[in-house]
């Protein structure tokens, strides 16, 4: 019996490190920016001939909505941005990714527009700043300037009313 | 003798070309693989099993786009990985960093073989001690004496 005892050890100790390994979630990546504060940008806006400056968000809760026309994801996302974004209590700011004018204009007049604003990110440099590795991704911002979530893929019905809109609710009441 | 100046200056033409084209290159060259070298370095963050070196991902080329521009600029490795890392995480190493929670992943081996060396030096004093496997010892030689 004890000589059965070592084994047996070493295989519980081979079973954990098994387990651990299968638990870890390897597609989402921790955000390095949580708790930081957003990086600001200036870019021009899709709709307008004006710049638009994100520092004006200070003092309020706000959302980053990062999408593209050429986007299969944002095709999915968009309907649902499109019906909820009104009934949220922070306004939803557009991150035009590595797009076209022409086609984001083209996108919004064709399926609606939930934004409050869209900024074209031609290069793509502002979305680096924000960590950005795929779109959609959207994040909530703090009256204090602060990222406080990343949500990465298509918002859902669940997510918009699950998780962001009782943590604007909770970021309003911090203020 | 004109012959000769011909050649002379032919020699000297070439010998320009070749230092041109050597030199000329030398500086673009050498941001180029500083990019490359640097991207073996970093993760592609779309294909997670890829450098950004290998990976084609819209983002990893992007990213080496902005590499590129920053050694022009005159950044140094350092200052664009803490660029990145800022940005993307630790993740975006290829090559984890030594920290409190990657202190497992690289002693583990080590420990692993310290382990084993261990257990493998407590079972080789026992063996011997036997008498059972002496004796097969003694009567195998016994076996093959004659063979000797």
């Amino acid at each position: 019996m004890k000589r059965f005892l070592l084994p047996l050890f070493a295989f519980v100790v081979l079973l954990a490190f098994l387990a651990t390994g299968l638990l870890i979630k390897t597609d989402e990546l921790p955000c390095a920016l949580i708790g930081k504060p957003a990086p600001g940008f200036s870019l021009p806006q899709v709709e307008q001939q004006a710049h638009f400056e994100s520092s004006s968000l200070k003092g309020k809760v706000w959302l980053l909505n990062v999408w593209a026309s050429w986007c299969e994801s944002c095709r999915h996302e968009h309907p649902v941005l499109v019906k909820f974004a009104g009934q949220l209590s922070a306004p939803v700011i557009g991150l035009d990714y590595m797009d076209k004018a022409a086609d984001a204009s083209r996108w919004l007049s064709d399926f609606g527009n939930p934004y409050q604003l869209s900024v074209q990110d031609v290069d793509g440099r502002a979305a680096t700043d924000y960590g950005v590795v795929g779109v959609p991704e959207t994040f909530v911002i703090d009256s204090h300037g602060l990222v406080r979530y990343k949500h990465v893929g298509p918002l859902t019905e669940q997510v918009v009313f699950g998780k962001l809109q009782p943590l604007i609710d909770q970021l309003q009441r911090e203020q | 003798m004109n012959q000769q100046f011909k050649k002379l200056i032919g020699y000297a033409l070439s010998v320009t070309l070749v230092f041109t084209v050597t030199f000329g290159q030398a500086e673009t060259l050498s941001i180029d693989q500083r990019v490359q070298k640097l991207s073996e370095e970093l993760r592609c963050l779309v294909c997670q099993n890829q450098t950004l070196a290998d990976s084609h991902a819209e983002l990893a080329l992007n990213l080496k786009q902005q590499i590129r521009e920053k050694f022009q600029q005159g950044q140094n490795e350092k200052e664009i990985t803490d660029f990145l890392v800022a940005r993307y995480g630790d993740f975006v190493h290829y090559r984890p960093p030594f920290n409190y929670q990657t202190a497992l992943l690289w002693t583990g081996p080590y420990l692993l073989l310290l382990a084993a060396l261990i257990f493998l030096f407590i079972r080789i004093k026992v063996i011997p001690s036997t008498n059972e496997t002496v004796e097969s010892t003694i009567s195998k030689r016994h076996f093959s004496d004659p063979l000797l």
